[in-house]
């Protein structure tokens, strides 16, 4: 396997403080990594970065072999889910093709996309309706179609399920398994939940303090934890 | 009145032409206000609040200082034309497009942004997304823009001189008629100033209303 996401020497600062400080993180293309740890720890700030929507201080982050992309290219080869499904104005339809607008995908192959992507999702019979009129679960189901759509070769998911309630968070979970299994989307799953962690992960990364203290499957991260202070947020 | 369709027709094209060209000012600059982050950000947004309220008379002094044949663009020869009021009028309704712009981008969710250029949205996208996201509020800047003109007396008097058959507007015409005493003439101009507002009015809020869902 390559790496299809390497980060060296990653420093990042906010409001002059050092928030972020990562010696070498990598993401092979394919897994699921799950970065977890507490509030504060530094995971939106890593999910910013990766998504150069923040500049680091110093460091580099390799994509696909290389870090002379620019932003736009970049960006263009992947896709982004935040907690809040942040939808437009518009039909659901037309909200999971924006990305493809974007792009200037041409219309028919938008819309057959949009079409499996919604159906793959189970919001198909929502295509027409106005997105502002969607429950939060519909909403983040659109938001993960749009996401897809697009054939990102990274997927940035930051805490997708928390604004859900248990049960429709749960269903949720396993169609997102499901269909990350099924296309093999390198995917970096920011989350503070454990067990979404263990669930959608093939590796784990705990963030404490903005520095990565244990990369590995998460039955042997939590088997053996790195140190005390990682035993400690794994609650062991 | 047989001179009211000419000036009916000069006070609509003087004011559309204002209202355009301060949205063509005031979408990007209220954009830019409510999109970026610089020193001195604040004072400039309140000196935009300022300015939609500014008097028109003042404006109009202001353009007339200007515009004086003995002023510093006198040369120009714009006083006592249409152009004039185009001008004072521009003066009036750009700060009130820009600052209510600025208002409709704020009130849109900051993390839009981030959601759009994570999609692959160019800045160029972004702002069009945004823009149709706010289409609503935007509308409604274009409207206040419009309605401050259309109705403004001072500044087209001070600048235009109320030319008849040259300068002469909705509005300044009210004024004379009644400073005659011609009392039915005003009402009936009157009438007609609040009848072309309305329909304006009401297609942009057809136009705006059909965008909600």
């Amino acid at each position: 396997m390559t790496a299809l996401i390497e980060i060296r020497d990653l420093l990042v600062r906010r409001e002059k403080q050092t928030v972020l400080e990562i010696e070498h993180l990598s993401v092979e293309a394919g897994e699921v990594l799950a970065v977890v740890g507490p509030n504060g720890a530094g995971k939106s700030t890593l999910f910013l970065t990766l998504a150069r929507l923040l500049k680091a201080a110093r460091g580099t982050i390799h994509f696909d072999g290389t870090s002379s992309l620019n932003t736009l290219e970049y960006r263009r080869r992947i896709a982004l889910v935040l907690q809040e499904p942040l939808l437009m104005d518009a039909s659901v339809k037309d909200n999971a093709a924006i990305g493809l607008k974007f792009r200037g995908t041409p219309k028919a192959e938008a819309e057959r996309r949009v079409a499996h992507w919604l159906g793959r999702l189970g919001v198909a019979h929502l295509a027409e309706r106005p997105a502002r009129k969607l429950s939060g679960g519909e909403s983040q189901r659109v938001s993960l179609a749009r996401a897809f759509v697009l054939q990102p070769e990274l997927l940035l998911l930051d805490e997708p399920f928390t604004a859900l309630d248990a049960p429709t968070r749960i269903r949720l979970l396993e169609d997102l398994k499901s269909v990350l299994s099924e296309t093999a989307t390198t995917t970096i799953f920011i989350t503070h939940d454990l067990q979404e962690a263990a669930k959608l992960a093939t590796r784990m990364a705990v963030m404490l303090n903005g520095r990565v203290h244990q990369v590995g499957e998460p039955r042997e991260v939590f088997a053996h934890p790195a140190d005390a202070q990682v035993a400690e947020f794994l609650g062991i | 009145m047989s001179d009211l369709f000419p000036i009916t027709l000069l006070s609509l094209q003087v004011s559309t032409l204002a209202t355009l060209i301060s949205l063509l000012v005031g979408l990007p600059l209220g954009t830019a206000l409510a999109l970026s982050k610089f020193p001195g950000r604040a004072f400039i947004m309140s000196l935009i609040n300022t300015g939609m309220a500014l008097p028109p008379v003042v404006v109009g002094l202001f353009v007339a200082m200007l515009l004086w044949r003995s002023g510093p663009l006198g040369d120009l020869k714009l006083i006592y034309t249409p152009a004039a009021i185009v001008i004072a009028q521009t003066i009036i309704s750009a700060p009130v497009v820009t600052g209510l712009t600025a208002a409709a981008l704020q009130q849109l969710d900051p993390r839009l942004r981030l959601q759009l250029y994570g999609l692959g949205a160019s800045r160029i996208q972004m702002i069009f997304s945004l823009w149709r996201e706010a289409r609503l509020p935007l509308l409604a800047a274009l409207m206040a823009g419009f309605g401050s003109v259309i109705s403004e007396v001072g500044a087209s008097m001070m600048v235009g001189g109320n030319i008849k058959g040259q300068t002469r507007v909705l509005t300044t015409a009210i004024v004379l008629e009644t400073g005659k005493g011609e009392f039915e003439t005003a009402i009936a101009l009157s009438v007609f100033l609040l009848t072309i507002t309305f329909l304006v009015n009401w297609a942009l809020t057809a136009i705006q209303q059909r965008g909600r869902q």
